[in-house]
């Protein structure tokens, strides 16, 4: 178990929550930044970090990822320590009004103050809409591959049409003994090389690929067994397999933040847009995930709420300090 | 005023009419979360996340979807052959009377 210690535990490593390192570094308040995703930026990584953004002011035109990178050189000096690959499951707090953030891997995060810049909850990966599917979770059916010698020698039935399907099917021909890929389509869209590949592996006989089939059930009495391949639309066909992979990619959830008795509205976090601070003290929502009556979803929107986010956090951990604002172009960005 | 009328089946099976004009370069993904219906939306209408999936129920000839949307549907668990993006639908006058449905939202 890790235990680790910090002014602001920032949840959510998106645009928002990244800057908010910023604004609390400014005023030498030290942050952890959690996410679920295993690298930072949020949906700017994970959905488009090749697309330009137009309204980032100062940026005629910035690519998403690069806004990223920039946020990451901008947010250094205040050396920021994170846990990614981690979703945030409950927090509570201590008697002296400080927290406890807990992850689902175990980490343990004390700290002053709550960030929640989670923008539309947690990305997890899309299940498949399978009877008793949910049974065998854990028991043969992964939705991600994290430790792919897992597989090593076992059989596998992989389904999905993207990238991620068709790159770990081309890995695990090599890896496991039996690989089947089950795609809806006649066609992939992804890389065409990877394609391609994945053709050659068919044709070769090292995999079997199953087009116009989906996976439509699945059975074992411990774990899982066989799968149900609807096969080519017609018949359906029982294959035994020792893992059921679902690769259809990642979507976000608002996920465990339902249940921490914050008031929410549409699943957003109701906020007070004097200091953006949440209806349970010394919490704080930025960026997407909150709602005020004239709520913009923009980035720069969110930037503008962690500024005065870190003004209030600061009178919240200091009460008796005095506080006047000071320009970076004064004394230029301090170091914590 | 362009305006045409979309139906929305709704889960009891009724179809909800919605306006919707063609010449403010619309999506149908914007008109069907200005009316209310629960789309996500997560990505604003880039084809990169499938909230706004649709089913196309009546049988009006779209434009066929562009390669970042069949790529989309592809890598989606639960699509029919009339799966869509309606946000990548653009409201034209042709598309008056179409009849759809929510799909998977995730």
């Amino acid at each position: 178990m890790n235990i680790l210690s910090t002014d602001i535990c920032i949840i959510g490593a998106g645009p928002v929550g990244l800057f908010a390192v910023f604004e609390a570094g400014l005023l030498k308040m030290r942050c952890h930044v959690v996410d679920a995703l295993a690298q930072t930026g949020g949906q700017l990584s994970e959905i488009y970090p090749k697309k330009p953004i137009y309204d980032i002011p100062g940026y005629p035109e910035v690519l998403a990822g690069d806004l990223v990178k920039n946020l990451e050189k901008q947010i250094e000096p205040f050396k920021p320590t994170f846990t990614l690959g981690e979703r945030v499951e409950r927090f509570t707090r201590l008697d002296d009004g400080s927290f406890i953030v807990y992850t689902v891997a175990g980490t343990e995060i004390s700290c002053k103050i709550i960030v929640i810049a989670a923008g539309l909850g947690s990305f997890e990966p899309r299940k498949p809409a399978i009877e008793h599917l949910a049974l065998y979770e854990g028991k043969g059916v992964n939705y991600m591959i994290l430790d792919p010698e897992k597989f090593r020698d076992q059989r596998v039935v992989i389904a999905g049409g993207g990238d991620s399907a068709l790159d770990w099917t081309i890995f695990l021909a090599n890896v496991a003994k039996e690989v089947t890929l089950v795609h809806r389509g006649t066609t992939f869209r992804g890389v065409p090389e990877s394609a391609e590949k994945v053709q050659h592996l068919a044709e070769a006989g090292k995999i079997k690929l199953l087009l116009k089939s989906n996976v439509v059930g699945v059975s074992g009495e411990d774990k899982l067994e066989a799968v149900t391949i609807s096969f080519n639309n017609e018949e359906d066909i029982i294959q035994e397999t020792d893992y059921f992979i679902p690769l259809f990619g990642l979507t976000p959830k608002l996920g465990p933040l339902e249940d921490w008795d914050l008031e929410l509205q549409d699943g957003a976090i109701v906020v007070n847009t004097f200091d953006y601070s949440t209806s349970i003290e010394g919490v704080y929502a930025i960026g997407d995930i909150n709602t005020y009556p004239g709520k913009l979803k923009l980035i720069l929107c969110g930037f503008h709420e962690a500024a005065l986010m870190a003004q209030s956090a600061y009178k919240y951990i200091y009460p008796d300090k005095k506080y006047t604002l000071k320009y970076t172009t004064v004394n230029g960005v301090p170091t914590l | 005023m362009n305006d045409i009328k979309i139906y929305v089946q709704e889960p009891s099976g009724d179809n909800t009419p919605v306006d919707a004009p063609t010449d403010m370069g619309l999506s149908l993904m914007e008109v069907l979360k200005a009316s209310g219906y629960p789309i996500a939306a997560t990505c604003g209408g880039m084809a990169l996340c499938a909230t706004c999936h649709i089913e196309v129920l009546s049988d009006h000839e779209l434009p066929a979807p562009s390669d970042d949307e069949g790529y989309m549907l592809d890598s989606l668990p639960a699509v029919t052959d009339n799966s869509r993006l309606s946000c990548q639908v653009r409201l034209t006058p042709e598309l008056d009377e179409l009849v759809i449905k929510l799909g998977a939202g995730d």
